[in-house]
């Protein structure tokens, strides 16, 4: 039981990883200012949210568990709208051709 | 060459490095943002460390309150910024600053590596006699039982640095509220985050606060938690910040330095020296003290980044 | 698996590096606010990754009031370019 649960700790976590290495790429590649704030916010929160599935296992508790989804939680909430706020103050900011 | 030491040799590196390019970064706000990086890896090396306290402390006021802070003080320099750039200092100058920033770093590169092995400390005796406490944190104790001194002049050096900040303002509006209007926009998307997010944040600081007994926390990292929830609330406009001359204000402001100032007088009575706890009483009086030092760091914390008075009520 | 999860914290801390100095050499002003939601996100992964490797108590209470007080000063760096 515990190796299965290794092998998801591991594959999740080098999921997530990977993820955090394809929003960097993005961010050193994407030509706008909105694509790499698309590539920063997606990539990394998805990256976030599987290093937090597979740390699941390895929490101590329920309460540990707890945390965990909730750190992820706060992270999705704070991602999703500082990205609607920076994506407008972008648009006002550069006018669009 | 173990992963560790090659992971503690990289974030050194990266402390490093981050510290050097915020020193020689051109815009005051990119110098801020380098800050900010510096905070967060310097919580890194401290949760390296095992000093989680204090790797607290740095996320919460180093990367999240002095960031927010210097980012102000930016914005009021924004139009002194091209004066200030122009300006270039001399020749010998440079040099003097040179040599003195030299021979300060030789003199302390000195004492770090000439140190006695090991080192002189008290934490041994500090962990012997935690049971007189009754709490199980030592960082808590040394600060709350064993300095208490300490940690009661740094509360009112928090207060007297609130009052130069607010010695700041002009006469006329002396007394007014701090910082320009919030955002009236009424935008949707900050005022749902500043209605969803104080409420965890309350939860998270009264946790931190309540855990801090046992566990690394405490009232400093609650207050600070507080202080954000606080300020994000103003930014979206759900709430203006108070005009500094209240009464319940300042009363919110006195009523931790004045209660722990109490119980140390208290121990004159009770024990027999300035802030000594009667046997048996200790973990109620720090729990006592904490409680009332929560609100008013957190109030002070929160004013101080605010600024000082800015605009006066319309009469 | 302590070993592979120190790695994992290292390389996230790696990612954050690299791209906060594209971020900082960007042209726009919205690149520089898009420093604080990097450091928010990797920093809370490179915690968790740390807390999971070295088992010290306490360290997902770092990570908690990382993700709110980053929340906070990103809204901060938004509402002062703006």
């Amino acid at each position: 039981m515990t190796l299965v649960l290794d092998i998801l700790t591991v594959v999740a976590v080098s999921a997530g990883v990977f993820f955090f290495l394809a929003g960097t790429v993005g961010l050193l590649r994407f030509p706008d200012s909105l694509s790499r704030l698309h590539a920063l916010t997606k990539a990394d929160n998805l990256g976030l949210g599987l290093v937090v599935l597979g740390l699941l296992p390895r929490a101590d508790g329920p309460f540990g568990a707890l945390k965990l989804i909730a750190v992820w939680l706060l992270a999705q909430l704070a991602g999703a709208t500082v990205t609607q706020l920076l994506a407008r103050a972008a648009r006002t900011a550069e006018p669009q051709e | 060459m173990t992963l560790e030491l090659v992971f503690d040799i990289g974030l050194a590196a990266l402390v490093l490095t981050v510290a050097t390019w915020t020193l020689l970064a051109r815009e005051t706000t990119a110098a801020v943002i380098g800050f900010v990086a510096y905070g967060l890896l310097l919580t890194l090396v401290w949760v390296r460390l095992a000093a989680v306290d204090v790797a607290l402390t740095e996320a919460a006021i180093g990367s999240g309150m002095t960031g927010v802070l210097l980012l102000t003080a930016a914005a009021r320099l924004r139009a002194t910024e091209a004066v200030a750039n122009a300006e270039q200092p001399g020749a010998t100058l440079r040099v003097v600053a040179a040599l003195l920033c030299v021979s300060v770093f030789a003199g302390l590169a000195g004492i770090v590596l000439l140190l006695p092995e090991p080192g002189p400390t008290l934490a041994p005796q500090a962990a012997a006699n935690l049971g007189s406490t009754g709490l199980g944190n030592a960082v808590t104790a040394v600060l709350l039982s064993f300095r208490a001194i300490d940690t009661l002049l740094e509360t009112v050096v928090l207060l007297l640095a609130l009052l130069g900040v607010w010695s700041l303002a002009p006469d006329r509006v002396w007394g007014g509220r701090p910082g320009p209007q919030g955002n009236v926009q009424r935008d949707g998307v900050l005022v749902f985050l500043a209605q969803l997010l104080p409420p965890v944040g309350i939860v998270v600081a009264i946790h931190l606060f309540w855990v801090g007994a046992d566990a690394p926390g405490g009232k400093f990292q609650a207050a600070t938690i507080l202080a954000a929830m606080w300020i994000l609330a103003q930014q979206a406009g759900l709430t203006d910040a108070p005009p500094v001359d209240r009464r319940w204000l300042r009363l919110v402001l006195v009523a931790g330095p004045a209660a722990f100032l109490a119980v140390g007088f208290l121990g004159f009575a009770a024990a027999g020296a300035f802030l000594a706890y009667p046997a048996g009483y200790a973990k109620p009086l720090i729990l006592f003290i904490e409680a009332a030092l929560m609100p008013s760091i957190a109030a002070t914390l929160a004013l101080l980044v605010a600024g000082p008075p800015a605009r006066t009520e319309p009469p | 698996m302590a070993e592979f999860l120190l790695g994992a914290a290292a390389f996230v801390v790696a990612m954050v590096a690299v791209g906060l100095l594209r971020l900082l050499r960007g042209p726009a002003n919205t690149d520089r606010m898009m420093a604080g939601q990097l450091l928010g996100t990797g920093g809370i992964a490179a915690l968790l990754l740390l807390a999971a490797a070295t088992n010290i108590p306490g360290v997902m209470d770092v990570a908690l009031a990382l993700a709110l007080l980053a929340a906070f000063s990103s809204v901060a760096f938004v509402m002062s370019a703006s």
